[in-house]
């Protein structure tokens, strides 16, 4: 299983009123490839911080929010975890893309290469996680966690891989303010 | 109370609704007063980075935010305030107790609080010192307009001499 191949899975799934909030470098990059949307938002820089961005967004919307991460970013960023969980959050779905590697900077391997196992890391702060190697399990887990009022963090297992794509070409300013207005909109 | 009091009416009559903090000693009332009260939601984070994460997602689904931290949360800070804050343009009101100047007894404060202004500066977030609650109240009133003015975050610096303002001897 390859990122591109979960996030395309989860563009298929989404409803259009859904979000996504996509992790610095080349996830945000093969999500704008998949399906550039209004209510994308691509995190261009702020390494670690798209699960926080998620959940800042989650408390004050009713629609479901999916978050694109990376296992580097979880692990810059663990207390997240626990602070997702802290805050009763329900409609935040949390997409662990887990390759292992520090994908976008050329596969530098991450410490889940060895021993760290972030779904017990999720557990451990009280989170409802699963993870899965194929993506089939994946689709499963993931219209699973759309259908439940519950918040749940999918770490999908992939092998390092990053597709071609293009530079994300929208000015940062204008992806905030399509976000925004989505938002305000419906 | 009358410093911890003053910064609370600010947030209040600010329009503030969303609030992450980490916690200073000299926060502990402010902290009190808003979990008390239960009139601004209040979510504690682990990391003041963390912090300006999720207040960037509340902006964006149309709160208005302030992070409550220490000034040595400045420096866990500084790359979401560059590479989130300044390239989207993002508000937030920074309410900061300044440790490491005058009257301070604890030594690893002191870099911190002698630099803070220097990296406030180099952020190019505008700051304020109110000297008492007086100046707070109307200093985070205006603060809390001006922040989305320039579409980024504005800084409130409360040092030691302002908490004292929390002791009920100085009136
Ligand atoms: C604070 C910070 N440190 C390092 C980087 C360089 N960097 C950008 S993306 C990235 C890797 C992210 O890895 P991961 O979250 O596992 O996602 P992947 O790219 O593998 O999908 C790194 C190290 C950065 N942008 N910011």
């Amino acid at each position: 299983m390859r990122r591109i191949e979960v996030i395309k899975k989860i563009v298929e799934n989404v409803k259009d009123n859904e979000i996504i909030v996509s992790n610095i470098g080349v996830p945000s990059k093969e999500l704008y490839y998949l399906k550039d949307r209004d209510r994308n938002f691509y995190m261009l820089g702020s390494m670690g911080l798209a699960s926080s961005i998620g959940l800042g967004i989650a408390l004050n919307c009713n629609e479901k929010v999916i978050v694109i991460d990376g296992d580097g970013s979880i692990l810059m960023n663990l207390g997240t975890l626990s602070t997702i969980s802290y805050s009763g959050v329900k409609n935040l779905i949390l997409v662990v893309v887990d390759n292992s590697v520090y994908g976008s900077t050329g596969n530098q391997k991450t410490h889940t290469s060895k021993n760290t196992n972030i779904k017990k890391i999720a557990e451990g702060c009280g989170l409802d996680s699963v993870e899965v190697n194929n993506l089939e399990d994946f689709e499963k887990e993931f219209k699973k966690s759309l259908n439940t009022d519950k918040c749940r963090v999918i770490i999908a297992k992939t092998i390092p891989y990053n597709e071609k794509v293009p530079n994300i070409d929208i000015p940062p300013v204008m992806i905030k303010f399509r976000f925004m207005n989505s938002l305000v909109e419906k | 109370m009358k410093g911890s009091l003053a910064v609370y009416r600010g947030l209040i009559d600010g329009g503030i609704n969303f609030i992450c903090s980490v916690p200073c000693a000299n926060l502990k009332n402010l902290l009190n007063l808003i979990e008390s009260e239960r009139k601004i939601f209040h979510l504690p984070t682990t990391r003041e980075e963390e912090a300006f994460g999720i207040c960037a997602g509340a902006y964006l689904s149309g709160k208005k935010t302030a992070i409550l931290m220490q000034n040595s949360g400045l420096g866990n800070s500084i790359n979401a305030i560059a590479s989130l804050y300044k390239v989207y343009q993002i508000p937030t009101l920074l309410i900061i107790s300044h440790r490491g100047l005058l009257k301070e007894q604890i030594p690893a404060q002191i870099p911190m609080g002698l630099w803070t202004e220097k990296l406030l500066d180099v952020c190019e977030i505008p700051f304020f010192k109110p000297k008492n609650p007086e100046e707070a109240y109307k200093i985070i009133l205006e603060g809390a307009k001006y922040m989305d003015k320039i579409s980024y975050p504005v800084a409130i610096l409360l040092d030691a001499l302002y908490w004292e303002y929390d002791n009920d001897v100085k009136k």
